[in-house]
């Protein structure tokens, strides 16, 4: 578990160390020799969430593959919360540390993309559209590779997979003509199946964007949710979901007054037949969770017919990376494709692809199409819309909401 | 007697440092910023402005409190049990059946103890399992809330399981101070029954002697972190664990709220321990009016059966979870209401093994480390104090049971503060020195006895034959004292082992210890990868205590005066 | 060894010994004590005669007061630590050292002057066949009888060639038997090693088997 203390060392380091004087030029990745030349011999500390096994692993094998080929060393500094690392490059830039920064390259989106954005945190100015597999990235298609969360990406940050919410039920004990595909049949399957749904607590990601999906089916004006929050009709404009909340909670399972700490434990409970319906940002989860043993063959996924939130997650570079060389040959790998197939393979990870197969060759096309999704996953085009994330002014929002109401429950 | 070993005369002020120094410099790095004052983060003035921010924390009313209560329940069923156990037994063969079992009941870590119990009562856990469909008629966990229910009774039969060892072993050592054998016949031929004998006759010089670490008790159920994480209630959490919540928030302006909260901890711990005084009160005024009446409670067989069975019950517990851990750890799918997995499988050992090296190394290397050094200033100070005939006092107790009593969180916090600030932070050298403040009191518990119970003779009898003390001490007392040494590491080693704040705080994230791994992992809540983590952990100390067990009895096989 | 011509200096003098337990004076005595002669303190348990031993060793409790000095062949006692003194003690038990053989217990006594592992080896062997123990070298102490323990401890303290003699009640856990014969072995040893010593008991045989001079304590 990375602490915030290091955030803290940060800070108190930072305020006894002596500013720098000018600093050297950031590498061009359209000068990709140079850019390989300079990062041979450096280490470059990923900062990425490493709550889960399956993404560690992966990215123990990029690192052992960068280090094969490039001779770039490669230490994934697992993250409890995005927002540590965030706040650490946010402190040494307070204390003046401009150069050899200990963040290199973090896996980020949404709000914490957002935060960095506005305070000038990233390496800039566009690097993305410059590296080599860059050509490769389906941005056409894809919409919410160029915003982020309503945020333009500005080049600041590579793609590096996509997610779609995802909802997935047992079918040896939940039929699969019985799930609802919408919030409000949701909350009737609730009423009518007390104790066999929950959500993850927030300000668990995966709990909060549950609580983003009702909010968008809920609020009455859905163009507000691309500003960020008006604070004197807050109240009014969350007011339905709240309401929703309140008639669903005793229905939850353990009526509320717990809930699941994180996806994994939602997982375990479906295994268990405690939950009958889990959802994730990973279409290719349940194909994963059987493939490793941890969920019965009969899980099969739905989702909603008015589509449910999609986004893509991203890797960026703080302004004052140490190894940043490193980090641009780490970003343009993730994006190539033999990682890409690599990832979506559930067996693996099961992580959706950023690329479009028109761009790609024949064999990688290949590749593509040979890994098997799994009888679980739903197929592209069976996944129906997806829905952009709100602002994400709107998350703080509602989580800090969500705490006052609810977060003394008992 | 002047001379001696010259060495020893550094260890008692150097012991006092490391126990004390530690302590006193992190209570004032929480209490300062507590006040306001932490000029790196803008807090330039005193303020009370974060207790009251702390004040106005939803549900912090009902955290504390419940804190409190859990320190003072747990405590008094596990002093009870034992207690009514130790009366009812005493001297039997079960009792020595139970003694046998204390050293691997107390290698088992807290934490693990936490899952093993979590993976049996939970809904879907063990229990559950063994009787459905047959005898409950579901196929499905049953929405009860058990583990994480709001009134912490998962919690605290979570620490009961574990502090009941600890308090048997500590009346154990109290045992042959009171004249036992003679008490009991006395009392039993006066026409007390064995339960009365004991509680009018034992128990009041026998508690004196176990006050301190009855007291280490109450302070640690009430600001212990890791199993209120995997056991105890979410909303709201007990103090501790929204205190470790704030430390970690990104935004750093919550450092001065933990600070105010970690400030609340010690009046809440302070406020247990006065209640438990007030308790004891009651008990005592509760023994002299049943001494006054002079009841015989003669037919008292159905409460002795009921103290062994929780005795036994606890140590079945025990075992039983880490069983299901390991038994979890090598499952392939296994859904409820199957009693065994469908398939087996290693893949979870294979996976998480390459990953463990590092933590592991760090969970050996500073245990080794600290027990080590913890043991060297022990000997050197009993050496000590049997050079100059002091030191024995109540007073000098109180001091190595201080870093067990003061709530770890509260000075662990300002100990954070100070290691960044001194630029150690993440350094293997402060983190050894964080394990030593714990292991050292726990090695000097466990060594001081057997020591001071030594046969001085054999010392007078070397100083006759012309060894010098320091001669006299390696050659003779140490070899002599080997078993008491060996166990006295193995305590300290697990003790090492099993410790969650110190390396998450000190360690800060670049420093893992297989403990830490497994916490982190909890909240996945995936049963195999726990298994795997939690059955690492438990089995390091084990393996400690097994040497401790085993290897005197290979280096003495000849040596029949040496044999237990 | 042989007992050289009577001077003053030679052997134990104890001057103006005084024990007190606070108000309490528990032993007071002045008294010369030659070479290979006893000097049996006796009195009734609880009368602090162990104390003398304690003072003389060097390893009185710091409960107990005490002045007086003590020189053997002329060299005062008195501010030496216990391990410089050489008083070679003899407790009721022969605690030998049950980690090491009976062989190595005695040899840990063996001087440091005699160096080399054969050359001690070779005293310590020779010290045990004098007991009448010499297959014993490689023995478990504990499987050893009462008898050959106390032999053992006896040779123990012989060969670490000590200046005097301290005997606490050496006697008292060995039957009838066993003792008239160990006690003809320790005084006669101690002769021929020219040692005072010290002997405390309760017993009247030891006073009158070590035929000494007798200083009785705790009487009114």
């Amino acid at each position: 578990m990375l602490k915030s203390l290091t955030v803290f060392a940060g800070v108190l380091t930072a305020a006894l160390a002596l500013p720098h004087g000018a600093k050297a030029a950031d590498p061009d990745p359209r000068n990709w020799d140079a850019v390989l030349a300079e990062a041979k011999g450096q280490t470059v500390y990923f900062n990425a969430w490493g709550g889960s096994e399956n993404i560690n692993s992966y990215i123990d094998w990029a690192g052992e593959t960068l280090k094969q080929r490039y001779g770039v060393e490669v230490v994934h500094v697992k993250l409890d919360d995005t927002a540590n690392a965030v706040a650490k490059v946010l402190a040494e830039k307070a204390a003046g540390k401009d150069e050899g920064g200990s963040v290199d390259l973090i896996w980020i989106n949404g709000e914490n993309f957002a935060s960095m954005k506005r305070q000038q945190l990233l390496m800039a100015p566009d690097w993305t559209t410059g590296l080599p597999n860059w050509a490769y990235v389906d941005h056409e298609n894809k919409p919410t590779i160029l915003t982020d969360f309503t945020i333009p990406t500005d080049g600041l940050e590579s793609p590096w997979g996509g997610a779609k919410m995802v909802f997935f039920h047992d079918s040896a004990r939940t039929p699969a003509d019985s799930v609802p595909h919408s919030s409000a049949e949701l909350l009737q399957w609730t009423q009518e199946n007390p104790g066999r749904f929950s959500y993850p607590q927030p300000p668990d990601f995966i709990g909060s964007s549950f609580l983003k999906q009702v909010l968008i089916e809920t609020i009455a004006d859905k163009s507000k949710l691309g500003q960020p929050v008006t604070e004197a009709s807050f109240a009014e404009d969350a007011a339905p979901l709240f309401a929703y909340l309140d008639k669903m909670h005793p229905n939850l399972w353990r009526g509320g007054k717990a809930y699941p700490q994180n996806y994994p434990d939602m997982k375990q409970k479906l295994a268990d037949g405690e939950l009958d319906i889990i959802f994730a940002f990973n279409p290719s989860e349940a194909s994963a969770g059987i493939a490793a043993g941890e969920l019965p063959d009969t899980v099969r996924s739905f989702t909603y017919s008015d589509g449910t939130l999609g986004n893509t997650h991203f890797v960026a570079i703080p302004y004052n990376a140490a190894a940043k060389a490193g980090a641009l040959v780490l970003a343009n790998f993730l994006i190539s494709p033999e990682a890409q197939a690599r990832k979506q393979d559930p067996s693996i990870w099961g992580d959706p692809t950023v690329l479009s197969m028109d761009k790609l060759s024949a064999e990688d096309r290949a590749a593509f199409e040979a890994l098997d999704l799994g009888v679980a996953t739903l197929k592209p085009d069976e996944l129906g819309p997806a829905l952009d994330e709100p602002h994400p002014d709107w998350m703080e929002h509602i989580e800090g909401e969500w705490l006052r109401r609810y977060g003394a429950a008992n | 007697m002047t001379g001696g070993v010259r060495l020893a005369r550094l260890a008692p002020p150097l012991t006092l440092a490391i126990l004390l120094g530690p302590l006193a410099f992190g209570l004032t790095g929480t209490a300062l910023p507590a006040l306001g004052y932490l000029p790196e983060l803008g807090g330039e003035s005193f303020t009370t402005a974060h207790f009251t921010a702390l004040g106005e924390v939803p549900g912090i009313t009902r955290s504390a409190v419940l804190s409190i209560l859990i320190g003072l329940m747990t405590t008094l069923v596990a002093l009870g049990a034992v207690a009514a156990f130790v009366a009812s037994d005493l001297g039997s063969s079960g009792f020595v059946r139970m003694r046998r079992m204390i050293s691997p009941l107390l290698s088992v870590p807290h934490a693990a103890a936490a899952f093993g119990l979590a993976f049996l009562i939970a809904p879907s856990g063990m229990l559950m399992r063994l009787v459905s469909p047959w005898l409950t008629g579901l196929d499905r966990p049953p929405d009860l809330l058990i583990v994480n229910d709001p009134w912490a009774l998962s919690m605290m039969a979570g620490l009961i399981v574990k502090e009941i060892p600890f308090l048997f072993l500590v009346t154990l050592a109290a045992l042959p101070q009171t004249r036992h054998v003679e008490t009991m016949r006395l009392g039993r031929s006066l026409g007390y029954g064995r339960i009365a004998s004991f509680t009018i006759l034992l128990w009041p010089p026998l508690y004196r002697q176990i006050r301190l670490a009855v007291f280490a008790v109450v302070a640690y159920a009430t600001s212990v972190v890791d199993v209120a994480l995997i056991l105890g209630p979410h909303l709201p959490a007990t103090l501790p664990v929204r205190l470790i919540d704030w430390m970690n928030d990104p935004d750093l302006e919550t450092r001065f709220l933990a600070s105010a909260g970690a400030v609340l901890q010690l009046g809440v711990t302070l406020t247990a321990l006065i209640a438990w005084i007030g308790l004891e009160r009651i008990g005592a005024y509760m023994v002299g009016r049943a001494r006054n009446c002079g009841h015989r409670m003669q037919r008292d067989r159905v409460v002795r059966a009921a103290a062994r069975l929780v005795m036994i019950a606890s140590a079945a517990i025990v075992f039983g979870g880490i069983a299901l851990l390991a038994l979890w750890s090598v499952s392939g799918l296994w859904q409820f209401p199957d009693a065994l997995p469908a398939n087996f499988s290693l893949r979870s050992w294979m996976q998480a093994l390459p990953r463990m090296s590092g933590p592991l190394f760090t969970t050996l290397a500073v245990a080794g480390l600290s027990t080590l050094i913890a043991l060297v200033l022990t000997i050197l100070c009993l050496e000590r104090e049997y050079e100059t005939g002091r030191g024995r006092g109540g007073g000098a107790l109180l001091l190595i049971y201080l870093p067990l009593i003061v709530p770890q969180i509260s000075f662990m916090f300002g100990l954070q503060v100070l290691s960044i600030w001194l630029g150690v932070d993440a350094s293997f050298s402060a983190l050894v020195l964080a394990h030593l403040v714990f292991v050292l009191p726990y090695v000097f518990l466990s060594l001081s006895d057997p020591w001071r119970a030594h046969d001085r003779r054999h010392d007078l009898i070397a100083a006759g034959l012309g060894m010098s003390r320091a001669r006299t001490l390696m050659r003779i007392r140490l070899p002599m004292l080997t078993r008491a040494i060996l166990t006295a590491a193995a305590v300290g080693f697990s003790v090492s082992v099993g410790q969650y704040l110190p390396t998450v705080l000190i360690g800060a994230g670049r420093l893992t210890t297989v403990t830490t791994e497994a916490v982190a992992l909890a909240a996945g809540g995936n049963r195999r990868v726990i298994g795997v983590y939690a059955f690492m952990q438990t089995l390091l100390p084990f393996l400690a205590f097994s040497i401790a067990t085993g290897l005197p009895g290979l280096l003495f096989r000849k040596r029949r005066g040496l044999q237990v | 060894m042989t007992v050289d011509s009577m001077t003053d200096n030679q052997g134990l003098r104890l001057d103006r010994v005084h024990i007190c337990l606070g108000d309490r004076v528990l032993v007071t005595l002045d008294a010369k004590v030659r070479r290979g002669e006893t000097l049996t303190v006796m009195g009734p348990s609880g009368s602090g005669k162990s104390t003398l031993l304690a003072y003389l060793g060097g390893f009185l409790d710091p409960a107990f007061t005490a002045s007086g000095r003590i020189s053997v062949d002329g060299v005062e006692l008195n501010r030496l630590e216990a391990e410089k003194r050489h008083a070679g003690i003899l407790f009721q038990d022969p605690l030998l050292f049950p980690h090491l053989s009976v062989g190595d217990n005695i040899a840990i006594a063996i001087p440091e002057d005699v160096k080399g592992r054969k050359q001690r080896r070779l005293v310590a062997e020779a010290a045990l066949a004098d007991a009448g123990l010499a297959e014993f070298g490689d023995r478990d102490p504990d499987t050893l009888s009462g008898g050959q323990k106390a032999r053992v401890a006896l040779q123990r303290v012989l060969v670490s060639r000590p200046r005097l003699l301290l005997l606490d009640e050496p006697f008292s856990k060995l039957d009838a038997n066993l003792r008239d014969q160990t006690r003809q072995l320790v005084f006669d040893r101690a002769r021929r090693a020219g040692l005072p010593v010290v002997l405390v008991t309760h017993d009247e045989e030891d006073a009158r088997a070590a035929g000494g001079q007798v200083h009785k304590v705790g009487q009114p």
